[in-house]
């Protein structure tokens, strides 16, 4: 199994050392029954997204099918094939949140960030999805960023909210 | 044994049966789908539910086991409505356009339709839409996939080789490489063992009846035929006739009422090749005992599919195959080189089909090594199954046709190349000459059977000790030769493991890429019949024991062709017709960029409705006039519809003000 044949890509050392870092971890899951789902979390953590070169290098080092890398790959929601953003925005769009102006969010988004949804900002910075219910709906129109939820959000509070992350990076 | 009602019945089955096999043991037929006898039961189409007294839900026979006392309905009720609307659940999302499927008559679900009485399809919906995946040996039709799961098992239990598997969740699943690719792009071996046991018209091989159609019809080609071994033991069930009938002498003729100007035999270049590798294993070995460069085990080469196989997962011991062409290829690369020139023909006005039991083989002659001066050794490979159909399509009764000879000089072959059909085979052929080559003595075995390499089992192993050998080959005495067999990539897998990490014992491996060898190949014949396989092999050894000539350096046709036109084996030109290189592909295809996509354009639908358009014709007054009518009262009519609406629209906002105005109420009161 020769896994350096398989990416040219990794000339960079920067990608280099996200493999290794991955690499380390199947190490520590090798052998062990079911540990797919553990990997492929970790991988998607440390590079982000999985994409089909990674995807076979995980295979490899499972010594599984890729069939079965992209199968799992495939049927979960959380992993992604594509560059996810820095961080991700999901807008609630649950029965409570999409009267309340959760749809006009959506807009405000899609035309502000010039984002499709389920796409990334070309700067990398926000990838943007709907949720159907975060469980909020006392707080609607909902929207969360990475972990923390924004209540009652209106396109003016989103527009100064997405303006500290660009600042700072972030609220906290 | 185990007690059991079933359908109000005291019954018996022995311990450890499912529901399913308890009935059949009963002769009770549950009617199934997703289920494989002893190959794949995952209960996920459920159309083989069942009532089980004190169970909530009904159970799925195939894979609930039956308890002591067990109390079943088979076929009350309850289970009939279910298994109805389960089938027409299946088909709301199926193309159901049977009638231009390739598994029409022959489709597992359509039988299943049929035997559940379902006659109408209540359910509509979306449908799943996937694009069309051919390759050059196998095409993927995923609006046909009901999703059985058959193919996943043999891909990745029986073959071990894990290409296609489920990718996406729910409506969007689909069976396949990932990521979408093209099963033609990725490292499947296209052993088409997924196509044998797909139910439906999903899997099935890339079809080459249309271009042998065109080619017998094109009177300016030689159009040329050659039967694998493996084919007259199984086609014969394609006409109904038992598992493993041999139809040698029908299928020749057959062959001739399909219009082929010449009826070969592939056995005749399965005679050639044992001559051909006999010679190259003889002189690996003397470069081994000699102290001289050689690679051993040498591994044989006359399963593509297997080819394939090791040029993706083990590149690296590519070395260690013979460098012969598989049978089929010799025979195409000696018609349009040797027997052209005989007819005074040009090769590139030849046209070479073979019939083979396989799918990979379709596959093979398009590789750009399998051209000699540039004109492709072989131009088409039909499965048996497709030449079947060829036979049903011209209509020719072939159970009741004549026996027929192969034509001379290259239809003519020794029992040994009949058995390269099995797992086994060729091994035992190569060794009845090659030990008798160099002793001088016939293969001490009961009928040259190679008794250790005989059978069904994944890997068979044997050793020959040569003893008193003939003058020339004195280096070789007292050697002990060993030698593997397998068939299934499974056990080429454990085979190959073994050489990589340096351990193999072996001088000599014989691999075949379908388990069985070639009687059960991806090109051969569906069968419903649980011994298909032992039958198929026996009546192959059977066709080899009734022949005079039992080795294939004996046949007479093999012996004039090297003096007239080879020379010596392993000659010259021997090499330059009969011999090939391996390319080295890796897993993912990193090292070459060939692949075996076909982009096939959708064929245009021809309308007779336009035609008739485009020549208008004046119409009969009373038309005219009635249309006219028709005309105006759907207008009328549409206009009604309209108004129904706006009436219906202006009561909703009404009431919409109405709450509105209350709510406005209520604010000021609170204001106040």
């Amino acid at each position: 199994m020769d896994s350096n044949v398989l990416c040219k890509c990794r000339e960079d050392s920067e990608e280099q050392k996200k493999y290794d870092e991955i690499r380390n971890i199947i190490d520590l899951y090798r052998g062990k029954e079911g540990c797919l789902i553990q990997v492929l979390h970790a991988a998607q953590k440390i590079y982000g997204y999985l994409p089909l070169e990674l995807q076979r290098f995980i295979a490899d080092a499972l010594n599984i099918p890729f069939s079965e890398v992209s199968g799992v790959v495939s049927f979960y929601s959380f992993f992604s094939v594509k560059p996810r953003g820095e961080h991700t925005i999901r807008v609630c769009l649950g029965t409570a949140c999409y009267v309340r102006g959760g749809k006009k969010l959506v807009e405000h988004i899609q035309k502000t960030l010039d984002v499709e949804l389920g796409g990334t900002t070309s700067d990398g910075k926000f990838t943007f999805e709907v949720a159907r219910c975060i469980g909020a709906c006392g707080l609607a129109p909902a929207i969360m960023i990475d972990d923390v939820v924004y209540k009652q959000m209106t396109p003016t509070k989103l527009d100064s909210l997405l303006a500290k992350f660009y600042e700072r990076g972030g609220e906290k | 044994m185990l007690n059991l009602t079933i359908n109000g019945k005291a019954v018996t089955a022995p311990e450890g049966s499912t529901i399913l096999e308890a009935a059949k043991y009963n002769h009770i037929k549950i009617p199934t789908l997703c289920h494989l006898d002893n190959i794949h039961s995952i209960g996920s189409c459920r159309i083989c539910v069942v009532e089980v007294e004190g169970a909530r839900t009904l159970q799925a026979a195939c894979i609930t086991k039956a308890v002591d006392g067990m109390v079943i309905e088979t076929n009350s009720e309850r289970v009939q409505k279910a298994r109805k609307v389960l089938y027409e659940l299946l088909m709301s999302d199926h193309n159901d356009d049977c009638l231009n499927c390739k598994r029409n008559t022959t489709c597992e679900l359509q039988e299943l339709g049929k035997m559940l009485g379902v006659e109408q399809s209540r359910f509509e919906g979306e449908q799943s839409s996937s694009p069309l995946d051919v390759s050059v040996s196998i095409t993927r039709d995923l609006s046909k996939c009901v999703l059985c799961r058959r193919c996943i098992t043999v891909c990745n239990e029986i073959q071990g080789v894990g290409i296609l598997n489920a990718q996406n969740r729910g409506f969007e699943t689909v069976i396949g490489p990932g990521m979408d690719l093209p099963l033609g792009s990725v490292n499947c071996s296209f052993c088409g063992q997924c196509t044998v046991v797909c139910p439906v018209g999903a899997l099935k091989e890339t079809s080459s009846v249309e271009k042998v159609w065109a080619a017998i019809n094109d009177k300016s080609k030689r159009v040329v035929v050659q039967v694998a071994p493996a084919i007259r033991v199984a086609i014969g069930e394609e006409f109904g006739l038992p598992a493993g009938t041999r139809v040698t002498g029908k299928l020749a003729s057959a062959l001739s009422y399909l219009g082929f100007d010449d009826i070969f035999d592939t056995n005749w270049a399965a005679d050639l090749t044992i001559i051909e590798e006999g010679t190259e294993f003889l002189n690996r070995v003397k470069n081994a005992l000699t102290g001289r460069k050689s690679v051993l085990p040498m591994i044989t080469s006359c399963s593509p599919g297997w080819i394939k196989f090791i040029e993706h997962t083990f590149p690296d011991q590519v070395a260690h195959l013979s460098t012969c062409k598989s049978p089929h290829m010799m025979m195409g690369a000696v018609v349009k080189s040797y027997y052209a020139a005989k007819l005074g023909i040009r090769p590139e006005d030849m046209f070479v089909v073979s019939i083979m039991p396989c799918t990979a083989k379709k596959s093979e002659i398009v590789r750009s090594e399998m051209k000699n001066n540039g004109v492709p050794n072989v131009d088409a490979v039909l499965t048996c199954r497709e030449l079947a159909d060829m036979i049903k399509e011209a209509g020719i009764d072939f159970v009741n046709l004549p026996d027929r000879e192969f034509d001379v000089p290259l239809g003519m072959s020794s029992g040994a190349a009949d058995i390269f059909g099995i797992t086994g085979g060729v091994m035992e052929a190569a060794l009845r000459t090659v030990y008798e080559l160099v002793t001088g003595r016939e293969l001490p075995f009961d009928k040259l059977h190679v008794t250790p390499i005989v059978g069904l089992e994944r890997i068979k192993e044997a050793t020959i000790k040569i003893e008193n050998p003939l003058e020339q080959y004195s280096y070789l005495d007292g050697l002990e030769v060993k030698v593997a067999v397998t068939s299934g990539l499974k056990g080429a897998r454990i085979l190959m493991e073994q050489i990589a990490r340096g351990e193999s014992p072996y001088h000599f491996i014989e691999v075949m890429g379908c388990p069985g060898g070639c009687i059960t190949g991806g090109g051969q014949p569906r069968s419903a019949d649980p011994e298909v396989r032992e039958k198929r092999l026996k009546n192959l050894y059977d066709e080899d024991e009734s022949k005079t000539i039992r080795k294939s350096h004996e046949n007479p046709y093999i012996i004039s062709f090297y003096k007239e036109f080879l020379g010596e084996p392993n000659s010259h030109l021997a090499h330059e017709l009969l011999h090939t290189h391996y390319v080295k592909r890796g897993k993912y295809n990193e090292h070459t960029t060939e692949t075996f996509v076909l982009d096939v354009p959708k064929p245009e639908k021809r309308s007779i409705r336009t035609v008739k358009a485009a020549e208008p014709q004046e119409m009969p007054e009373t038309v005219k006039v009635r249309s006219r009518e028709e005309l105006e009262s759907v207008t009328i009519l549409n206009l009604e519809a309209e108004n129904k609406r706006l009436k219906r629209e202006l009561e909703d906002t009404l009431e919409t003000v109405d709450i509105l105005k209350r709510v406005i109420a209520d604010y000021v009161q609170q204001g106040k």
